[in-house]
């Protein structure tokens, strides 16, 4: 009785009940292609854990070039559990851009962008955007050789672009070279700018995608679908795949420790081979191949600007290929898609090997 | 006014020749400054520079004779009163042409760099690079005459204090004309020694120049003559990277130090110890050579009983150990020359473990027997000394592996350090010969490694927790997940039956 | 084929309920202790994970090396600053001095010697003086110094 009346009171205040009730509308289509609906939601689960864990965190690290490293060494070995923490940190920062590329590839190829959810869309790639930056701004906090090296490199190569490039590269290292202002400020970028831009860009994404329901594949447009309800059916699924996936993290933390390595030394050269993370080897790896100079202009400028050219075409995605019914159109961008996919997966690969 | 025509193409047959003009001009000159100064009458100075003069010229040849209008000649003709006052305006500026060049003008190097006898040549082409050359310092500094001199008995005039080429017998004193002068050697380096004569004379070389013996080493056997480097200078014979060489010049050579009752492979030795190694190869000035154990100029090998003290000065931690030891009295009553009776003069080599104890290459038992307290001290040091190499071993083995398996255990492995800072010190202790002062450092050593040992261990059961842990967490996972599963069945069964 | 008034499931009544009450009740209490039991397993390491560690806080920029009562006058104590050993000195006037332990020559670890009142490397003999300055022996270069203060028992020791 007690529950009744403290749901009762909650209701007239929040109108929990008509949230119930729309939640429970909520349905999902069920098809050959319904398993990769569960990405989203996976994604967004990661995201919780990174948010979790890194709050955490945040009680025993010290952002400053003289501290971190020793910071990260004490959680690791000093703070109870410190290593379990950490080591999910490291490890769910990448299942979570994994997951997020195979969420867009499979938006894409599902169509999922067709009108009205252009919008969608778009929040979902600054959304990208953004966990790239999570990854490279998280990178460099443990302050460790590899991190320092890869953030070097990295914030060169954003300087490259022509004519804001200079200033782009000022604004991130917080100077000239990386130094202990680079660790502050990507440090504000991690724990405060980004998280508040995700935070908006999530809520919108998501509130979006309950407005517009759940989309079909083209070929089931406008054809009887079975449908399956997201309460409690879809949301029990999408469960056990959480469950699983904390499984998973608490397993990689402990059978493949994140490393820590050495402390960043500005003075000493660069460690041999070093390589950026796996998101970024394959602009990496190809930035290595584009010959130096390709009619008079720097390898590395075409190469900038390429991916940069690519970035704003993925942004474009809804407006060029608007409707179903262009087949044509459709099979072009199936072709670019697949060959897109081939090719950071190929050169990520290549990355590795060599 | 007749010119003087002197000059003409230079002869070849006679490289004097120009020279022997110019020196006619200057002494003009010269004498002219004489007159200048006032003094003597210079129709005297005129017929003596006219006898000079015509000894010179006499030596010339025919052909010369012809070439050069005999301009000594010209001199008696001149002495009238209009000459002279040409030779006067001559003699001022020649004067004051030759007081400039005073200074530099030195004949000995222009005339024996043109010779072509190279031993003669030698001197005068290697002193551009002397230190003496350097502060201002010429031929007649050390071997008198006069440099200004046209001629070569003008110039080794041993009335002008030419003191021509020493014997070697005199040749630490010829060197010591200056380098034993504290007042003269304070113009140009006041830190300098003064007493490297007197020094000489205490040393082997010394003792056996002053009994007649020619062969031995004197000031130019070491330091070269004419093209004289500072110590300092990398180039130098002197320097600490080439003093075994110099030595070895002679020393090395059989055929010369034949006669002599000293062996002749000490350069051969050394250059295959450690002290070579750190010199020549790491670079280390500070590593010694043949003159940091023998003295420089007092080179005498160290008294049997005073090794120590040689080998102390930068040894000093076992040099002090050595001293209270048992074995002090023991080497210096049989002569056994203290520390090279272990580690060898010459052909010092990286001491290892195996020097001490009862093994095969162990030194202690060239003297000691199975039983007695000497053998029994070498055993127990050496088995102390393995028994805690090896427990840093097994510990260091662990931690690598804990870290290899993932675990940070940066902290222990730094504690080790303690432990192989014990093993070092217990490695010099052993020159006290005694079990009880290796113990006082290797005990706490011991205890340092079986601590890096603990945590080693700590960390890899911590490691196995941790999979124990995963384990048992990912079958609650499991579980977990198969009864959502499960519920989601049990959900949907009972959605379609109410269908 | 009736249809009961009031039952909303359309049941046959000769096809009965699939899962019986027992059955699904079963499923949900062993479903709910075991939400709880890993709702617990994530939760306890996060609880412990919060509560501050024996050891309080990361020692790098900052040390105690020593109390200040278990340093005579005039002598020397070795410490661990970071990850590498330190020196405290207490010289003979009573002045606090802290520099890096490791000899700048083949980087053994050096010590106070109370006679000579100088910091002395024992393997080669090399010698620093009081402001940490390379005087004797070979080592090339002074001991990096480090700045000492005293907070009530505690000697702090920070990087300079």
């Amino acid at each position: 009785m007690r529950i009744e009346a403290i749901r009762a009171w909650l209701d007239e205040r929040l109108s929990i009940s008509t949230l119930a009730a729309l939640a429970s509308k909520k349905e999902v289509p069920v098809h050959r292609h319904s398993i990769w609906y569960y990405f989203g939601g996976m994604t967004l689960f990661l995201f919780a854990v990174q948010v979790v864990t890194g709050i955490l965190l945040l009680l025993y690290y010290r952002p400053s070039s003289e501290t971190a490293f020793e910071s990260v060494q004490f959680i690791i070995t000093e703070v109870k559990f410190g290593w379990l923490i950490r080591s999910i940190h490291s490890w769910s920062a990448n299942l979570m851009i994994a997951t997020l590329f195979i969420h867009m590839f499979s938006v894409f190829f599902l169509r999922a962008y067709y009108p009205p959810r252009e919008i969608t869309w778009l929040s979902g790639v600054f959304l990208l955007f953004v966990a790239i930056c999570f990854g490279f701004s998280g990178y460099l906090l443990p302050w460790n050789k590899l991190a320092f090296f890869a953030t070097k490199v990295g914030t060169e190569i954003a300087g490259v672009v022509p004519i804001v490039g200079r200033p782009m590269l000022r604004f991130l290292r917080g100077g000239d070279d990386v130094t202990g202002a680079t660790l502050t400020r990507f440090f504000g970028f991690h724990v405060a700018v980004l998280p508040a831009m995700a935070t908006a860009l999530i809520t919108v994404h998501v509130l979006l995608v309950q407005l517009h329901g759940m989309s079909v594949p083209p070929k089931l447009i406008g054809q009887p679908v079975k449908k399956m309800k997201f309460v409690p059916n879809f949301l029990l699924r999408d469960l056990i795949g959480w469950i699983l996936a904390i499984g998973v993290l608490a397993a990689l933390a402990a059978l493949f420790p994140w490393e820590l390595g050495e402390k960043a030394d500005a003075f000493a050269p660069a460690p041999a081979g070093i390589k950026p993370e796996w998101y970024f080897l394959f602009m990496f790896q190809t930035l290595k191949y584009i010959p130096a100079k390709i009619w008079k202009i720097d390898g590395d400028v075409i190469g900038i600007l390429a991916f940069g050219f690519v970035a704003m075409l993925l942004f474009l995605v809804p407006f060029i290929d608007r409707s179903p019914e262009n087949r044509r159109r459709r099979l072009i961008f199936n072709v670019c898609g697949v060959l897109a996919l081939l090719y950071i997966v190929g050169m990520t690969i290549f990355g590795y090997v060599t | 006014m007749r010119p003087m025509k002197i000059g003409g193409p230079a002869d070849q047959t006679d490289r004097c020749t120009l020279a022997t003009a110019a020196a006619q001009f200057s002494l003009c000159g010269l004498c002219g400054s004489l007159c200048l100064c006032g003094g003597i009458a210079q129709e005297n100075i005129h017929h003596r520079g006219t006898e000079i003069a015509q000894r010179s010229t006499e030596r010339f040849s025919e052909r010369t004779r012809r070439f050069v209008k005999q301009p000594a000649a010209i001199v008696p003709a001149l002495a009238t009163r209009r000459t002279f006052t040409f030779a006067l305006r001559a003699m001022i500026v020649l004067t004051l042409f030759t007081l400039a060049s005073a200074q530099k003008k030195s004949s000995c190097i222009e005339c024996h760099s043109k010779l072509q006898d190279a031993r003669l040549s030698a001197p005068a082409k290697l002193f551009d690079n002397d230190i003496h050359h350097a502060r201002g310092l010429s031929c007649n500094d050390c071997h008198g005459g006069d440099p200004t001199a046209d001629t070569k008995e003008g110039a080794k005039d041993p009335r002008k204090g030419f003191l021509g080429k020493p014997k070697t017998l005199d040749i630490p004193a010829y060197c010591g004309k200056c380098h034993s002068d504290a007042n003269l050697m304070k113009r140009f380096n006041p830190s300098l020694r003064v007493d490297q004569e007197r020094e000489y004379y205490t040393s082997v070389h010394g003792q056996k120049l002053k009994s007649g013996e020619t062969r031995a080493a004197t000031c130019i056997s070491c330091h070269s003559v004419h093209g004289i480097r500072a110590v300092k200078d990398p180039l130098s014979s002197v320097y600490p990277s080439n003093v075994a060489e110099t030595c070895s010049k002679c020393h090395a050579n059989a055929d010369y130090m034949r006669g002599f009752p000293i062996p002749n492979n000490q350069y051969a030795l050394y250059k295959t110890s450690v002290h070579a190694k750190a010199l020549y190869e790491k670079q280390d000035l500070s590593a010694p050579t043949c003159n940091d154990c023998h003295g420089n100029h007092g080179a005498t090998p160290p008294g049997i009983a005073s090794v120590a003290n040689v080998c102390g000065t930068c040894h000093g931690r076992q040099a002090e150990l050595f001293q209270v030891s048992p074995h002090k009295a023991a080497f210096d009553q049989r002569q056994f020359g203290e520390c090279i009776k272990c580690h060898s003069n010459h052909a010092i080599n990286k001491p290892t473990d195996e020097m001490i104890g009862a093994g095969q290459k162990s030194v202690c038992i060239t003297c000691h027997t199975p039983g007695d307290k000497g053998y029994v001290a070498g055993d127990q040091m050496r088995t102390r000394i393995d028994e805690l190499l090896a427990s840093i071993a097994r510990s260091t083995d662990i931690l690598n592996s804990a870290e290899r398996a993932g675990m940070e255990v940066s902290r222990p492995k730094f504690e080790m350090k303690e432990a192989m800072d014990a093993l070092t010190h217990a490695r010099v202790l052993i020159h006290t010969s005694s079990i009880a002062e290796v113990d006082k450092v290797a005990a706490p050593g011991l205890a340092a490694s079986a601590r890096g040992y603990q945590a080693g261990l700590d960390a890899l059961a911590e490691r196995s927790f941790r999979r124990k842990g995963l384990a048992v967490s990912l079958v609650f996972i499991l579980f977990l997940a198969v009864l959502v599963y499960l519920k989601v069945r049990q959900i949907e069964s009972r959605q379609a039956a109410a269908e | 084929m009736g249809n009961t008034a009031g039952d909303k499931t359309n049941r046959d009544p000769e096809y009965p309920d699939p899962q019986p009450n027992t059955r699904r009740r079963f499923l949900d209490y062993l479903l709910g202790t075991s939400a709880l039991a890993t709702f617990g397993a994530i939760v306890y390491p996060i609880f412990r994970f919060m509560s501050p560690p024996q050891v309080i806080e990361s020692t790098e920029s900052s040390v105690i090396a020593a109390k200040l009562s278990e340093i005579p006058i005039n002598s020397g104590k070795i410490f661990k600053f970071g990850n590498k050993p330190g020196i405290l000195v207490r010289t003979a006037t009573g002045e606090f001095k802290a520099f890096s332990a490791v000899c700048t020559h083949l980087e053994c670890i050096v010590q106070y010697r109370p006679d000579t009142k100088q910091i002395w490397c024992a393997c080669h003999n090399g010698q620093y003086n009081l402001s940490g300055k390379n005087i004797g022996g070979p080592p090339p270069r002074p001991l990096e110094e480090f700045k000492v203060n005293t907070r009530g028992d505690d000697v702090v020791v920070t990087k300079a």
